[in-house]
């Protein structure tokens, strides 16, 4: 559609600009004014410029949290989306039964996060979780609160149920938008169901599965509350995520200068991969 | 092929659903018989767990918290997303583009280092432990996902009836209210939705800025931890209803919840 160019248009966009800065902003602001300061009370503080960032891309336990937070990050990507693709395809387009699928999809997005973490703390415990006693009873030894393994699985496969369906959901709209004369056209040329896939359904779904991949990037990169209910972090560290770490370090040490520091980091590494994100799919967008 | 598909789909409607009748099973029994051994249905049926809730006003006051801040920030979202969306969706303006960007930004600040500084904010102008704040703040993620939304269904409106409007001498408020919002009902069902499920699962925020007055439901189920173990019955109980509020919300637009991505801006 051809937009008009008209600056009053602003006036449109005030408030969400005025609502959106004033949570934003200020805070960010805030977080700003910590990195560069060592603070010991409300009335206490000196100035230690850039001290805090040369600390904090030394720390080796954020080193540490970091390369974890990539790997979870990356994992939950290279599970979800397939996945959520692959399900999307096995959608019924149309009837009751499509809703039906819609709704009971929803349902694991819909759970409060600490209750997520809940449900899986006790479907994974051996003697009153299903999960749990069904493996140990198959003679596998599992625990999640011991075993390091078992626990990057266990999380992992809280995240994949809990997250899939978004992925589905998005992957799903995108399919309908496709219109039917293109798979006329591939039933003419006798396409296979795999050429059907990869020339038509795969590049008519790739805006929203740029969507899919941005919103899991963040949302993965930001963990913080399902796998606190469930693991605690442990064993030991080994699922302590970045946002783990952090809040430690703020609320538990109160090293505000430093977590403060190393957040405007972890902000920019969201923001560079969500930008090189958004730029790939607004090229893309020109293109057409 | 379509007996494989279905198959598919169903096992993967299996592993959703098992972990969820899990915890209503276990809603079901008495603390007993919860440690006392596995089963896999209740084999005592109580609802004493439930009555715990709906007797206790902490308990209940927590929904109730929750379902408040939940409301506001959903209303509050959509009356500022709906002229943003539409000036997005029809004009083009001096940093359109940054601006737009800019607001998804805000997604990505990592919530658990801004908790500090989002409460001395609230704290500051006097806000603290209030339903409004924390509708505020939730205003953070769920704004700009609904000017997002919005905008895709705007752009699917043909932009003549604007025009038509105007020259059988609508004025801009007349017009947006009488005839462009009835037509993106569906659109606006759909952003409700969105922003009703994300503030209603967000902990960090919500339980920062509030005590006692305006404690959600969330933070309140952190009390079933006691000195004698953990009440999993209670917390059983609790989680299942949390999940009630948005079942409800997501029957309404189950017609429309496929549409609202497909017509979006990327």
């Amino acid at each position: 559609m051809n937009k008009v160019i008209n600056n009053k248009a602003w006036w449109l966009v005030l408030p969400v600009f005025l609502l959106v800065a004033f949570s934003a902003i200020l805070p960010m602001m805030t977080v700003v004014n910590y990195s560069v300061q060592d603070i010991f009370d409300a009335s206490t503080r000196t100035f230690v410029g850039v001290e805090w960032y040369q600390q904090v891309l030394q720390n080796e336990r954020l080193h540490d949290s970091l390369l974890r937070q990539f790997i979870f990050s990356a994992c939950v990507l290279l599970i979800e989306i397939p996945l959520g693709i692959a399900i999307a395809l096995c959608m019924p387009t149309k009837g009751r039964w499509a809703s039906a699928c819609l709704i009971v999809m929803a349902i694991p997005l819909l759970i409060p996060w600490n209750v997520i973490g809940t449900i899986w703390q006790i479907f994974g415990r051996a003697d009153i979780g299903l999960l749990g006693w069904t493996l140990s009873e198959l003679g596998i030894s599992y625990n999640y609160a011991a075993n390091t393994m078992d626990a990057w699985v266990t999380v992992l496969v809280m995240d994949v149920w809990h997250w899939t369906s978004l992925v589905a959901l998005l992957c799903y709209s995108g399919l309908r938008a496709i219109p039917d004369v293109y798979y006329q056209a591939a039933r003419i040329d006798r396409a296979s169901a795999w050429a059907v896939f990869r020339h038509i359904q795969l590049p008519k779904m790739k805006s929203v599965l740029l969507i899919a991949v941005m919103l899991r990037f963040m949302d993965s990169f930001m963990i913080y509350t399902e796998p606190f209910v469930l693991t605690g972090g442990g064993p030991g560290n080994a699922t302590t995520f970045l946002s783990q770490t952090l809040t430690k370090m703020a609320v538990g040490q109160f090293d505000l200068g430093p977590a403060a520091a190393f957040s405007l980091v972890y902000f920019l590494i969201i923001l560079l991969v969500s930008w090189a994100f958004y730029t790939a799919m607004t090229h893309n967008d020109q293109q057409r | 092929m379509t007996i494989r598909k279905t198959l598919a789909l169903l096992l993967y409607i299996l592993f959703l659903l098992v972990p969820i009748y899990w915890l209503l099973n276990m809603s079901f029994k008495s603390n007993t018989e919860i440690l006392g051994g596995l089963t896999l249905w209740p084999q005592e049926f109580t609802l004493a767990n439930y009555q715990v809730i709906f007797t206790d006003p902490s308990w209940y006051e927590g929904y109730l918290n929750s379902l408040y801040y939940v409301c506001l920030n959903t209303l509050i979202s959509l009356l500022v997303a709906l002229p943003a969306a539409y000036a997005f969706s029809r004009y083009r303006f001096l940093g359109d583009k940054h601006l737009f960007f800019w607001l998804l930004t805000n997604r990505m600040a990592p919530p658990a280092v801004f908790l500090l500084p989002f409460f001395q904010l609230y704290s500051s102008i006097g806000l603290f432990d209030t339903h409004i704040a924390v509708a505020l703040a939730h205003c953070l993620f769920n704004v700009p996902l609904a000017v997002w939304i919005l905008e895709g269904f705007m752009s699917g409106v043909p932009k003549e009836i604007d025009e038509t409007a105007y020259i059988d001498g609508y004025s801009f408020p007349k017009f947006f209210v009488k005839i462009f919002i009835p037509l993106i009902g569906s659109g606006i069902g759909v952003t409700a939705f969105f922003c009703f499920m994300f503030s209603w699962v967000e902990l960090l925020l919500a339980r920062t800025l509030t005590s006692v007055d305006a404690k959600p439901i969330v933070a309140v189920m952190t009390r079933t931890v006691s000195a004698s173990g953990i009440d999993w019955g209670v917390l059983a109980a609790a989680g299942v209803l949390t999940i009630l509020p948005g079942m409800l919300v997501i029957w309404f637009v189950r017609n429309h919840v496929a549409k609202g991505f497909a017509l979006g801006r990327v």
